[in-house]
C-alpha cells in the first residue's frame, strides 16, 4: 500500500479550529461576518476532505505526523478509505447544517450564538480528528475533545432540565471513557507495545504477549468505553441530550457524535483486534448478539415515546447497533453494509431532526400526538420527513434499502439466522413508529384547538427557507445515495481489501 | 566565571535582596515589588542556565567556600534538580508578577514585609533543591517553612490560627527529619547526601538506618502533606492570601516530593527502598488512598480554595503512586507530574485569587455566570481544570498517562484502576464549578426575551498584571502537554533511578 | 538494665520528646502547647549533643595548632565538634520558629482576646 505524506488531513482539522477563532473575534458585532466564517469554513474542510478522495481511490493512503512523544505514542493521522467515508459525510453535512443552524437560531432568537458556532466547529474539527487518526492515542484524544466541546451545545438553553441533561451525557461519556476506555487503551499499549491501528489487527498481531482472558477484558472495556456508540445498557445519555437545539441533535447526535462512536467501533474491531482475533475468541459473535438486543428494544422503546425528538434518538440507539451489528459479523457484507450505513443513516437522521426542527420553529410543536394535519401547513418538511422515514425503514428506492440489503447479506454469509430475523422485525418496528407520522401528517384533520383561526388553517405556513432548503436537499440526498451509492461502495470496497485481503 | 558560581548565585542573590528589600520598604513601596521581581528574574535566569550546563555536561557540584564535600557544603546539581530549580524559579516569576495587585488590595500595609518573606520563602526552596548536604537540606527547608507560617498568618481572620496549626505540625515534621539525619550521622559520620550514599550500603541491616529512613519518610509526608499527614494543609492554604495560597500550593508539596525522591533513591538505593523493605507497596496503596480521599473531601466542599487544598492532597497522591510504582514508567509520570501539577495549580489558584480580587467570591455558588463577567478568566480556568481531570491535551492527561502505565507496568491493576477513579471523581469536582460558572440557571431571569434584548452584562475583567500570569501558566499547561515528548527525552529519562 | 543506663543520653532525650509531643496533642492551651514544641526541639538538640560526647575526652581546640609543629592528634581525646556546631544552626532555627509562632499568637491572643483554642473555635464559629 502506498503512501503519501501531506498535511491535508491536519489542514482539515486546523481549518474549523481557525474558524472557530475568527467566530470568537467577530462575536456578536458582525453576525453576518461570524456566520460568513462557519460557512467558509465548512465549505474550505469539505473541499480538503474531498481533495483526498482520489488518493483513496487509488487505493494510496496519506499520513501526517504532528508529533511523537515517545516511541508508540504520537498524533498521527493516516486518512484511509474507512476514515475518507465518515470525514466525507461529517464534513458535508456540515454545510448544510450551517445553513440549517443559522436559519435555527436565528429564528428563534437564541442566546449566545457565538459559544454556539464556536463549539459546533471546534466539535466538528475534533470529529475529523477521528476520523483521520492513525492509532488509538489519537483516536482518543480527539474522542475526548468533541465530548467537552459538545457539552456547552447540549446546555445550550441554560434552563434545569438542560443542565441536568447535558450533566447526565458529561458522565455518561466522559465517565466511561475515562473508566473504561482508557484503561483498554493503557491495556492495549501495555501488551502490544504501540498503538497504531494495523489492518491485521493490532492485537493480533501481538497475541503472544497476553492470554486470551485478558484479550476478552480489553475487549468489554472497550465496548463498555465507547458510550457514544450508545449501545444498551450504556444509551441513556442520547435521549437526555435531546434538550439541545435541534441543529445539534441533528449534526451532533445524529452524524458526528454517535457516528464517532460507532466509526470507533469499528476501528478498534477491525484494527485493533482483527478480524482473525476476534472469530478466534468469539467475541464478533457476542457483540452481533448484543447490538441485536439494542435493535429490538431500541426500537420498542422508540414506539412508546411521544416526544418527536426522543422517539427519533430511541431510533437512532437502535440504528447505531446496525452499524455495530455489521462490523461484529466479521463477513465482507456485513462489513460493507456497517460502512454504508455510516453514511446512509446520516442523510436519512439528519433529515428527520431537520424536519423537527422546523416543526418546533414554525409550530412550536415537540409531540407526535400534536402532528395531525401538518403536512398540509408543511408540505416540503414532511416530504422530507417521508423520505427520511422510509430510508431508515429501508424500502427500496431509498438508501437504507442499499446497507441493510449488505446487512442481510452478511448475516447470511456468517450464518446467524437469529440475526436476519432480527433486521426483519426492527423493519417491521421501524415502519412502526414511522408511518403513523407520516400517515397523521398527510392524512388526519388538523387538532380542533387550532381551528380558532380557520383561515390559516390550508395555508402553508414553512419553516424559514434557511431551514427548509437543507432539510430537502438531505431528504434528496438519502434518494441519490440509492441510485448511485458506487461512490460509496467503491470506497468502502477498498476499506475492506485492506482489512479483508481478498476481493 | 559567573557560570561557575551561578549555584551560589541562585541562592545568595534572593538572599540580599530579602535583606534590601526589607530596608527599601522603608522608602519606597513601590520599589519592593521591583526588587522582588529582579530577585526572581535573577534566580530563574540562574537556574536556566544550570540547567543548560547540566544538560551539556552532566552532574555539576559546587563546593561552598572551597571545603572539600565530606566536610563543607556540597551542592550537587543533576538532571533532577535542575529541573527542578527551574520549575521552581519558573512558576514564582508569574506569581510575582500576579502578586503586585492581589498585595495591594490585600495586605496595603504589609508590601515590604510580604516581598521579603516571599523573596526568602523562594531562596529556601531553591536552596532544598539544590543542595547536595543532608543538614543544610534540613535548614533551608526551615526557612522555607518559617516564611511559610508568616506568609500564611498574614491571610484572613482565621489564617494565624491555622498556621499555628501548620507551625506546630510542620515543626514536628521538620524534627522527624533532623532525627533522621541524627541518626545517619551516628551510623556513617557523614552528612553529605553522595558520601552518605556510598557508606550507606554496608550498613543496610541496622536497625539505626531503618530508623533513620522511617523518621525521614515521616518527616517528609508531613512537610508534602501526604495523606494522612495533610491535616493542616487545608486550613493553611485555604485563609492564606491568595497570591501565598497559589505560591505554597504549587511549590511546597512538589519540593516535599522531590526531596522524599533524593531520600528514597539518592541517598538510599533503590534496593533499600523497593527491595528490603516493601515501602513502594505500602506507598502505593497510601497514595490510592490519598488520591481518593483528596478527591471525594473536595467532592464535598463549598469554599473554591479549599476544595483546590483537596485537590492538591490528591495530586500529592499521584507523584508518590508514581513513585511507588518503582520503574521507569511510574517515575517519568511522577517527576512528569511535579512539573505539571505545579502548573495547574498555579493557573487554578491564580484564577480563584483573580476571581476574588475582582467580585470578592469565594464558594461556588457565587460563581454563578461568571464567564459573562470575566471570560477570560473563566476560561483559564476550565483549562485548568481539564488538566486536573486530565483530558488531552492538556498536560495532566500526558502525565497521567505515564502514571497509569507505570502501575500496569507493575501489574498493579488496583492502583490504575484507583489513578482512574481519582480522575472521574475530580471530573465530578470541577465540572460543579464550570457548571455554575458558563451556565448559571438562575442568573439570566430575562431568558424569553431572546439574545437580542438579553442586556450583554458588563465585564469586569482581571487587570492585565493577574490576567498575563494566569495566561503564561495556561500556556505552560498546553504547551508541557504537547512537549512531554521532548521533555521527558531531554531530562527525565536522566533522572530515572539506576535499577528501574 | 546494663542496655538502658549505658544509652541513658538516648532514653533521656525520648522521655523530653514524649513531654513535648503530649504536650502538643493535649493541651488547648497555645502557649502551652508552643512549649511542648519546643520542649521536643530542645530534646533533639540535646541527643545531638550527647553524640558528639566521649568519656574523657576533651574540648576540640588542638594545642600549639598554630603554626608550631603538630604532633600525630588523637581523634579519641577530643569532643566531637560537628554535631555540637550542627546544633548552633538548629538552635537558631529552633528560636525564629518560636519567634513566629509567638508573633501569631500575639496576633490571636488581639483578635480573639483568647489564647484558648477552644474559645478561640467557639468565636470562629
Amino acid at each position: 500500500m502506498e503512501i503519501i505524506h501531506s498535511s491535508r488531513p491536519a489542514l482539515a482539522i486546523l481549518v474549523s479550529l481557525i474558524a472557530a477563532f475568527l467566530i470568537l473575534i467577530t462575536g456578536e458585532r458582525s453576525r453576518n461576518l461570524r456566520e460568513f466564517w462557519t460557512i467558509l469554513a465548512s465549505v474550505v474542510k469539505f473541499s480538503v476532505v474531498l481533495s483526498m478522495v482520489p488518493f483513496i481511490l487509488e487505493g494510496k493512503v496519506i499520513e501526517y505526523t504532528v508529533l511523537s512523544i515517545s516511541p508508540g505514542l504520537s498524533v498521527q493521522f493516516r486518512v484511509d478509505a474507512l476514515g475518507i467515508i465518515f470525514g466525507l459525510t461529517a464534513s458535508f453535512l456540515w454545510i448544510i447544517t450551517s445553513f440549517y443552524s443559522i436559519g435555527y437560531v436565528r429564528s428563534l432568537k437564541e442566546h449566545a450564538q457565538t459559544r454556539y458556532f464556536v463549539c459546533f466547529a471546534v466539535a466538528l474539527s475534533a470529529t475529523m480528528g477521528v476520523a483521520f487518526s492513525a492509532n488509538m492515542f489519537t483516536t482518543f484524544l480527539f474522542y475526548e475533545i468533541i465530548t467537552i466541546c459538545t457539552f456547552p451545545l447540549v446546555a445550550h438553553k441554560e434552563t434545569p432540565e438542560a443542565i441536568q441533561g447535558a450533566r447526565k451525557y458529561l458522565t455518561y461519556l466522559l465517565g466511561t471513557s475515562i473508566a473504561f476506555q482508557l484503561l483498554a487503551v493503557f491495556m492495549t499499549y501495555h501488551v502490544a507495545g504501540t498503538l497504531d491501528f494495523r489492518y491485521e489487527g493490532l492485537l493480533n498481531g501481538a497475541r503472544g504477549n497476553a492470554t486470551d482472558m485478558l484479550l476478552i477484558i480489553i475487549f468489554i472495556l472497550y465496548m463498555a468505553g465507547i458510550t457514544k456508540a450508545a449501545m444498551m445498557p450504556l444509551h441513556g445519555w442520547l435521549p437526555a441530550a435531546m434538550v439541545a437545539p435541534t441543529p445539534v441533535s441533528a449534526l451532533l447526535h445524529a452524524v458526528a457524535v454517535v457516528k464517532t462512536g460507532v466509526f470507533v467501533v469499528v476501528k478498534v474491531v477491525l484494527h485493533i483486534f482483527g478480524i482473525n482475533l476476534l472469530t478466534q475468541l468469539g467475541l464478533g459473535t457476542a457483540l452481533a448478539y448484543f447490538a441485536c438486543v439494542t435493535i429490538v428494544v431500541a426500537s420498542v422503546i422508540a414506539l412508546t415515546q411521544d416526544n418527536l425528538k426522543r422517539r427519533l434518538a430511541y431510533s437512532t440507539i437502535s440504528q447505531l447497533s446496525y452499524v455495530i451489528l455489521g462490523v461484529a459479523l466479521l463477513t465482507p457484507s456485513g462489513i460493507t453494509g456497517s460502512i454504508m450505513h455510516i453514511t446512509i443513516h446520516a442523510f436519512g437522521k439528519i433529515t428527520l431532526f431537520f424536519t423537527a426542527g422546523a416543526i418546533y420553529v414554525a409550530t412550536h410543536k415537540t409531540n407526535v400526538s400534536e402532528l395531525d394535519g401538518i403536512g398540509r401547513q408543511m408540505p416540503f418538511t414532511m416530504g422530507a420527513f417521508t423520505l427520511g422515514a422510509l430510508s431508515m425503514i429501508g424500502v427500496p428506492p431509498l438508501g437504507g434499502f442499499i446497507s441493510k440489503w449488505y446487512l442481510a447479506l452478511g448475516a447470511i454469509e456468517a450464518e446467524q439466522l437469529p440475526v436476519i430475523i432480527v433486521l426483519a422485525a426492527s423493519t417491521l418496528l421501524n415502519a412502526g413508529y414511522f408511518l403513523p407520522i407520516v400517515y397523521a401528517a398527510f392524512f388526519k384533520e388538523p387538532a380542533p384547538e387550532h381551528h380558532h383561526n380557520p383561515g390559516q388553517k390550508s395555508k402553508i405556513q414553512e419553516a424559514p427557507v434557511l431551514m427548509v432548503v437543507p432539510l430537502v436537499l438531505t431528504g434528496i440526498g438519502a434518494f441519490v445515495l440509492f441510485l448511485a451509492p458506487t461512490f460509496f461502495l467503491d470506497i468502502a470496497r477498498i476499506a475492506l481489501h485492506a482489512v479483508v485481503g481478498g476481493n | 566565571m559567573m557560570m561557575e558560581h551561578l549555584p551560589a548565585i541562585i541562592i545568595v542573590f534572593p538572599l540580599i535582596m530579602a535583606f534590601l528589600i526589607n530596608v527599601a520598604g522603608w522608602w519606597s513601596k513601590k520599589a519592593c515589588f521591583y526588587m522582588a521581581l529582579l530577585a526572581v528574574t535573577v534566580s530563574f535566569l540562574a537556574s536556566l542556565g544550570i540547567l543548560n550546563t547540566v544538560l551539556q555536561s552532566g552532574t555539576i557540584s559546587y563546593r561552598f567556600g572551597g571545603w572539600e564535600p565530606p566536610w563543607g557544603i556540597e551542592y550537587v546539581i543533576d538532571h533532577l534538580n535542575a529541573f527542578m530549580l527551574v520549575i521552581v524559579s519558573g512558576i514564582t516569576l508569574p506569581v510575582v508578577l500576579y502578586s503586585k495587585k492581589s498585595i495591594e488590595q490585600e495586605l496595603p500595609k504589609k508590601i515590604p514585609q510580604f516581598y521579603t518573606l516571599f523573596t526568602l520563602l523562594m531562596m529556601g526552596l531553591l536552596g532544598i533543591t539544590i543542595t547536595g548536604d543532608a543538614f543544610n537540606l534540613y535548614v533551608l527547608l526551615e526557612i522555607a517553612s518559617i516564611t511559610g507560617y508568616a506568609l500564611i498568618g498574614l491571610g484572613d481572620e482565621k489564617a494565624p490560627l491555622a498556621s499555628f496549626n501548620y507551625l506546630i505540625i510542620g515543626t514536628i515534621g521538620a524534627c522527624f527529619y533532623l532525627l533522621g539525619v541524627g541518626y545517619l550521622y551516628i551510623m556513617t559520620g557523614s552528612l553529605n547526601m553522595a558520601d552518605l550514599a556510598q557508606r550507606l550500603p554496608a550498613l543496610y541491616s541496622s536497625n539505626a538506618v531503618m530508623a533513620a529512613f522511617a523518621f525521614f519518610m515521616v518527616g517528609i509526608a508531613i512537610k508534602m502533606a501526604f495523606f494522612p499527614l495533610h491535616v493542616w494543609l487545608p486550613d493553611a492554604y485555604s485563609h492564606a492570601p491568595s497570591t501565598v495560597s497559589a505560591y505554597v500550593a504549587c511549590t511546597m508539596t512538589k519540593v516535599g516530593a522531590y526531596v522524599m525522591i533524593r531520600i528514597m533513591f539518592t541517598v538510599f538505593e533503590p534496593s533499600f527502598s523497593i527491595q528490603l523493605h516493601p515501602v513502594t507497596t505500602i506507598f502505593g496503596w497510601v497514595a490510592a488512598a490519598a488520591m481518593m480521599y483528596g478527591c471525594i473531601l473536595a467532592v464535598a466542599q463549598n469554599d473554591l480554595k479549599r476544595m483546590l487544598c483537596y485537590i492538591i492532597i490528591a495530586e500529592v497522591g499521584y507523584i508518590v503512586m508514581g513513585i511507588s510504582a518503582a520503574n521507569r514508567m511510574g517515575f517519568t509520570g511522577a517527576v512528569l507530574h511535579i512539573l505539571n501539577d505545579a502548573f495547574m495549580m498555579a493557573c487554578l489558584f491564580l484564577v480563584v485569587g483573580a476571581i476574588y480580587y475582582k467580585t470578592g467570591a469565594k464558594t461556588i455558588g457565587e460563581y454563578r455566570g461568571l464567564f459573562k463577567k470575566m471570560p477570560f478568566t473563566s476560561m483559564s480556568f476550565a483549562v485548568g481544570a481539564l488538566s486536573v481531570v486530565g483530558v488531552p491535551p492538556t498536560c495532566g492527561f500526558f502525565s497521567k498517562w505515564y502514571l497509569v502505565l507505570g502501575t500496569i507496568n507493575a501489574e498493579q491493576w488496583v492502583f490504575a484502576a484507583a489513578l482512574l477513579a481519582s480522575s472521574l471523581l475530580s471530573a465530578i469536582v470541577f465540572f460543579r464549578v464550570l457548571q455554575n460558572m458558563f451556565f448559571a440557571p438562575a442568573a439570566s431571569s430575562s431568558h424569553d426575551q431572546g439574545s437580542e434584548s438579553h442586556v450583554q452584562e458588563k465585564r469586569h475583567e482581571a487587570p492585565g498584571s493577574m490576567l498575563i500570569p494566569i495566561f503564561v501558566t495556561i500556556a505552560g499547561i498546553l504547551l508541557l502537554g504537547v512537549f512531554s515528548g521532548q521533555i521527558i527525552e531531554m531530562i527525565i529519562q536522566y533522572t530515572v533511578p539506576e535499577g528501574f | 538494665m546494663e542496655f538502658i543506663i549505658s544509652k541513658y543520653n538516648y532514653w533521656m532525650y525520648i522521655v523530653l520528646m514524649m513531654i513535648g509531643f503530649y504536650a502538643m496533642i493535649a493541651k488547648r492551651n497555645l502557649v502551652k502547647k508552643l512549649l511542648g514544641l519546643n520542649i521536643f526541639q530542645w530534646a533533639i538538640i540535646l541527643f545531638y549533643v550527647s553524640t558528639g560526647v566521649k568519656k574523657g575526652a576533651t574540648i576540640p581546640i588542638i594545642e600549639g595548632g598554630h603554626g608550631e609543629l603538630v604532633h600525630a592528634v588523637n581523634a579519641a581525646q577530643y569532643l566531637n565538634p560537628l554535631p555540637h556546631v550542627l546544633m548552633l544552626t538548629a538552635i537558631v532555627v529552633g528560636v525564629s520558629t518560636t519567634g513566629v509562632a509567638l508573633a501569631l499568637i500575639v496576633l490571636i491572643y488581639r483578635r480573639f482576646g483568647t489564647v484558648e483554642e477552644d474559645e478561640i473555635l467557639e468565636a470562629l464559629k
